[in-house]
């Protein structure tokens, strides 16, 4: 693989994952259990698919094939989605919404980061816009997973279930393959032994603070979306999101 | 038939702005940059509309070589749904003022904060409602933080955060415990 094939393959986990996230907290749009919650939800979401934007816009340019971020947003299939897993799980109740986000904000944030200061200037700068506004993210999702882990015995049982449920897709998230490795060497990705250390270390700060238990580091976690095996949900989330772009190509007339 | 000249009563913004009814060959030789940042602090944040894109500090340069026109501007969030119609003003507003070669340039570095909004800007959102961000982006610690925010209303410093995100990406919402209205607070990034 080389450095410019690595570093396409590296975008596109960054935009499929922002992208992916974006559209099943969008499927909250209307159903948020308070308006405040809603207006989160959605700003996160716009946040992300425009963090998205801006990854797949660079990686379009590499890519040279014509398509633009749209084609690559709205016309690949789910084998070609290098989202992480744990974006596409199903939203289920607001613990399993919450914990999802926060499992992903620690993870985003630590990328973030350390991309801040990668060798590639068109990369740092994109890095650099969306920590901002991650960092609002992290501090909403581990704030959600402290009120409701150290909240109500029933919302300590729902949160409890939720990481327990979302566990096995964090792996991936930590879990380095010869593309993280080449965006390290290369000084544009982060360490992935740093990157590990970081998100093990906020995510057991905030469940203890929450009281919660996370399962052990050595469980059994699934792997594949970053090299385009997904869980059966993908499909679903990009039959609804590429819908009208597939009935309709490039929808120029309204 | 009205004298132009010294007699208009218009300011010179005005009659740039109205320029739309000037011929196409409307003659910007004359334009100074100066005169195009008086232009573009005419276009209004279509979601703040109380403050410029200039005031908002996303108006990063202008260049102007006598014929072509190019403008440099930054979003404020990445998902910001405002940057194509505030590009889209930007561009009307230079063209009706007879600019002919308009071309936007989107910069992302450096990173648009709150620290770019002037001091003008920060006051005239107040007087608007809207608590402007307080204390410096660069300075701020993002996470864990205990951020004192006034009341643009009563002035009282006896607030709440009633919602981490508000009306929009850059806003959050926030209640006065004393006048009890509710405001939006302009987040600090």
């Amino acid at each position: 693989m080389t450095q410019k094939e690595a570093l396409t393959e590296y975008l596109l986990r960054l935009a499929d994952s922002d992208m992916i996230l974006g559209q099943r907290l969008c499927e909250l749009c209307g159903k948020a259990p308070a308006l405040e919650e809603e207006m989160a939800l959605m700003n996160v979401a716009l946040d992300l698919v425009g963090q998205a934007r801006n990854w797949y816009e660079y990686a379009a340019e590499l890519i040279d094939d014509g398509r633009d971020a749209d084609k690559l947003a709205f016309r690949r299939d789910a084998h070609d989605y290098r989202n992480l897993l744990l974006t596409e799980q199903p939203n289920e109740d607001y613990a399993v919404t919450m914990g999802r986000q926060f499992f992903y904000d620690a993870w985003h944030y630590f990328t973030l980061k350390s991309l801040v200061n990668a060798s590639n200037e068109r990369v740092a700068a994109i890095a650099a816009k969306a920590l901002k506004e991650v960092t609002y993210h992290l501090r909403r999702s581990s704030e959600w997973v402290k009120r409701l882990g150290d909240g109500t015995e029933e919302s300590h049982r729902r949160m409890q279930d939720a990481v327990d449920i979302l566990w096995r897709f964090t792996g991936e998230l930590i879990t380095p393959d010869e593309t993280d490795r080449l965006m390290a060497e290369a000084g544009i990705g982060p360490d992935p032994e740093q990157l590990k250390e970081d998100w093990r270390g906020m995510v057991k700060e905030v469940l203890q603070e929450a009281t919660l238990t996370p399962q052990p580091d050595d469980a059994w976690m699934y792997l594949g979306g970053k090299r385009g095996e997904h869980t059966e949900h993908l499909g679903f989330i990009l039959a609804e999101m590429q819908f009208l772009q597939r009935a309709y190509p490039d929808a120029t007339t309204w | 038939m009205p004298q132009h000249g010294d007699t208009d009563p218009r300011s010179a913004v005005d009659k740039l702005i109205a320029s739309d009814r000037m011929p196409a060959n409307a003659n910007t030789d004359q334009l100074t940059e100066a005169d195009i940042w008086a232009i573009l602090d005419e276009v209004k944040d279509p979601e703040v509309p109380a403050v410029s894109v200039v005031e908002l500090g996303i108006v990063r340069a202008v260049h102007w070589d006598g014929k072509e026109l190019a403008v440099d501007v930054t979003p404020t969030y990445s998902g910001c749904p405002a940057t194509e119609l505030i590009e889209e003003l930007i561009e009307e507003a230079l063209r009706a003022a007879g600019f002919r070669n308009v071309r936007i340039n989107q910069v992302l570095t450096p990173a648009w904060t709150t620290d770019w909004i002037t001091d003008e800007g920060k006051e005239k959102l107040r007087a608007f409602g809207i608590a402007p961000p307080q204390g410096s982006a660069s300075k701020r610690s993002l996470l864990g933080d205990s951020e004192v925010i006034t009341c643009p209303h009563c002035g009282s410093t006896h607030t709440e955060r009633v919602s981490e995100f508000g009306s929009t990406a850059c806003k959050a919402l926030y209640r006065c415990k004393d006048c009890l209205e509710p405001f939006d607070y302009f987040k600090c990034i």
